[in-house]
């Protein structure tokens, strides 16, 4: 293939693979930016959401949109209430101790897989795209629903933008991240945000996951990945930071997408992994952090 | 068990069967009552002979384990039904190796200190193969298995190992070369997974594509994990004639459907190992574009025109129809293909034990000796998939390929079948010479 189209196809690569990197590295960012809680366990919750897609699109028969529409809106609503409760019975009990916390999710990670193991099984299996239709370019051709994950992860972004800046529900977590102590004597709930940006950051994950499934296929150990690339973006961008974890998962989603498509798939792991060490070397906070405020 | 035979058999002089059979009632009585007192000898004979299937119940291989595990289970209890292993009846201990290396091992050694296995046999995936053998070695466990890979008859493995039940990847790919260069094309690309089965392929058809006076073009390695494979697609070559691939792992289906989204209907023609879409529905969505290509299967998953009572029989017994699909779900495929060699392993075991007066443990150097004394297995209901020679020396068996042709509805047509011949190779290994 040519260099031209070759690089197009890359392009598209990368962005479906930033596209939902944005998604799930964006709810491990505000879990560890408001709660300071590293989320081992965000892999699962996103395998979660794909495998409750899975279910919820084999119940419902008919039009396959029917089925991923209230798979959308369910399976990130199931997670969320699932983070909710490992919040409220685990996380909170350990006063959000930054190396219990890391256990405890590691701990909450094996809990989420075992269970989906013994229900769902060890199968791979696949979910029907709502909608399918090939699109034909000169040189090749290319899965229309890749193109509308693209679409409908920038719609959910700007959304969650606008959540995050734009109202109150925003500018409560944002105080709350900010400094604990004084939102609590301002009259936050700082419990009841804990625990619900813990769900949101678990549902984010989830939306990524249905959003996946038509391409990729629903497993009990599809959680390593996401969660690899989700702690790279994080740490790129700047723990807690919002912008920083976009713009750091356009960055190596295009990339990776790049590097894969060009050289091998290895490599764009190994160039993604190199950059987290420069950055960790000569910026620790992260290209877009600030430095912590102790 | 003994005592209805013996009734059945005294019953047919029919003297005096009324009076006979009183005593007899009373005579069972006691024997009943004393039990405990001669049981335990008569116990001992017919204590099973235990076999520990090593199976990917979990991992990226747990379809192939479910169905490994089901033709297992019913191949042993066809073996008990026909009186079991020298009068012994046999039993099935499975273990799941989570398709792991490392974890595969742990099985092996659960097996002989634990469970006192007699034979370890059963998993696929070569990686697990190639890990655990050497521990096999260690234990001095026999350990038969069902893999494919080349590894056992390229000799890297130990005397402990062996693989009667299905031919190796070598052997495949060099009986359907020729083939694919007469049919298909010469120019061709090949798209494996990144790991020892993978690199068999690799290998092993490069060379013999090149024998036959074609080349390969480009070799794409994908890891057997990977879960997104559009990326690789654009590193075909524009003037490949034949696309082979083969792919394992959960992403199978992925894959295959990413291919059609890759090449529409303008495809080179496509070779592929069935183990590319092995217990997927070739009748899924979007995969309407494989109608026309081709797959290597080792026994074909649809029944055939000419299909034999014995694959009849095997279907029935593992519960399989026509289509290669479960009987209790039609959504359920079976790796049909592969899975034989379960079956077929099983009763290798059986005919080198009865040759070998297995009793115990002990006569483990004898039973190896007797696996080594085979030289063929004739086609039957032990042998559903055809008849086979045994390498020996190589520890290795070889038997008939199948090229399949998809069709419209997703079925499959056998459309050549190799000779065994064809699947012949020239090797030095032998295993036979290594101490026991």
């Amino acid at each position: 293939m040519d260099f031209g189209p070759f690089l197009f196809l890359a392009t598209l690569e990368g962005l479906v693979q930033a596209a939902v990197l944005c998604l799930t590295a964006l709810g491990l960012s505000l879990v560890f930016g408001v709660m300071r809680v590293v989320n081992v366990a965000h892999g699962e919750f996103y395998m979660l959401g794909a495998v409750l897609a899975y279910w919820i699109t084999s119940w419902i028969s008919g039009n396959p949109a029917m089925g991923f529409a209230v798979a959308l809106l369910l399976a990130p609503l199931f997670v969320g209430v699932v983070a909710y409760l490992s919040e409220k019975i685990i996380l909170r009990r350990l006063g959000y101790d930054p190396e219990a916390t890391i256990v405890a999710t590691i701990g909450i990670l094996y809990i989420l897989q075992q269970t989906a193991l013994l229900t769902f099984g060890p199968d791979a299996r696949p979910v029907e795209p709502p909608l399918y239709f090939r699109v034909e370019f000169p040189w090749f051709g290319y899965s229309g629903y890749k193109l509308i994950v693209i679409a409908a992860a920038v719609i959910l972004l700007l959304l969650a933008w606008f959540v995050i800046t734009r109202t109150r529900l925003g500018l409560i977590m944002r105080a709350t991240q900010f400094d604990r102590e004084t939102a609590q004597n301002y009259g936050i709930a700082v419990d009841r945000v804990y625990a619900m940006v813990f769900a949101a950051g678990a549902a984010f994950a989830a939306i990524a996951a249905v959003l996946i499934v038509p391409i990729q296929q629903a497993h009990y150990l599809m959680g390593g990945d996401p969660l690899l690339l989700a702690f790279i973006v994080v740490i790129i961008g700047g723990l807690g930071s919002i912008r920083g974890t976009l713009l750091a998962a356009l960055l190596i989603g295009l990339s990776d997408g790049i590097f894969s498509v060009f050289f091998s798939p290895t490599l764009a792991k190994m160039v993604s992994t190199t950059l987290v060490a420069l950055v960790l070397v000569f910026k620790p906070e992260g290209l877009f952090g600030h430095r912590s405020r102790l | 068990m003994k005592q209805k035979k013996e009734s059945s058999s005294t019953d047919v002089t029919g003297v005096s069967s009324s009076r006979r059979r009183t005593l007899k009632t009373i005579g069972t009585g006691i024997a009943a009552a004393t039990a405990p007192v001669w049981f335990p000898r008569a116990y001992a004979a017919s204590e099973p002979i235990k076999i520990g299937a090593q199976l990917h119940r979990t991992g990226i291989g747990a379809s192939y384990g479910r169905w490994y595990e089901r033709t297992a289970t019913a191949a042993v209890n066809l073996i008990n039904e026909q009186g079991g292993i020298n009068g012994r009846p046999v039993e099935l201990i499975v273990e799941d190796d989570g398709t792991d290396p490392k974890r595969g091992t742990e099985v092996l050694e659960k097996f002989a200190t634990q469970h006192k296995v007699d034979v370890a046999y059963g998993t696929l995936f070569s990686h697990v193969v190639i890990g655990s053998s050497p521990r096999a070695g260690e234990l001095k466990l026999p350990y038969v298995v069902c893999s494919e890979g080349h590894h056992v008859a390229s000799g890297k493995l130990n005397r402990y190992v062996f693989q009667p039940g299905i031919t190796d990847v070598r052997s495949q790919v060099i009986s359907m070369a020729p083939w694919i260069s007469q049919n298909l094309g010469k120019k061709v690309t090949m798209m494996f997974p990144d790991f020892a089965f993978g690199h068999d392929h690799r290998d092993y058809f490069s060379q013999a594509i090149a024998e036959q006076g074609g080349e390969v073009l480009e070799l794409i390695a994908v890891p057997p994990t990977e879960t997104s494979f559009t990326r690789y697609f654009p590193r075909i070559p524009r003037d490949t004639e034949v696309l082979y691939h083969v792919m394992v792992g959960p992403g199978v289906l992925t894959f295959v459907k990413e291919m059609g989204q890759h090449f529409g209907k303008k495809r080179p023609e496509i070779f592929g190992f069935i183990d590319s879409l092995e217990a997927v529905d070739l009748a899924t969505p979007q995969l309407e574009f494989l109608e026309g290509t081709y797959f290597w299967e080792g026994n074909p998953r649809y029944a055939q025109a000419d299909q034999s009572d014995f694959d009849k029989q095997y279907r029935a017994a593992v519960g399989v129809d026509g289509k290669g699909a479960s009987l209790a779900d039609p959504k359920d495929v079976s790796t049909y293909s592969h899975m034989f060699a379960c079956w077929e392993s099983l009763f290798i075991i059986k005919e080198a034990m009865e040759l070998a007066g297995y009793r115990s443990v002990a006569d483990k150097n004898a039973f190896i000796e007797a696996m080594e004394s085979l030289q063929k297995f004739d086609e039957g209901l032990a042998h559903p998939q055809g008849n086979k020679i045994f390498n020996p020396k190589l520890h290795q068996s070889f038997g008939h390929q199948h090229i399949s042709k998809v069709g419209a509805d997703g079925s499959m047509e056998v459309v050549h079948k190799t000779s065994i011949e064809d699947g012949l190779y020239e090797s030095d290994v032998d295993y036979t010479q290594m101490a026991l």
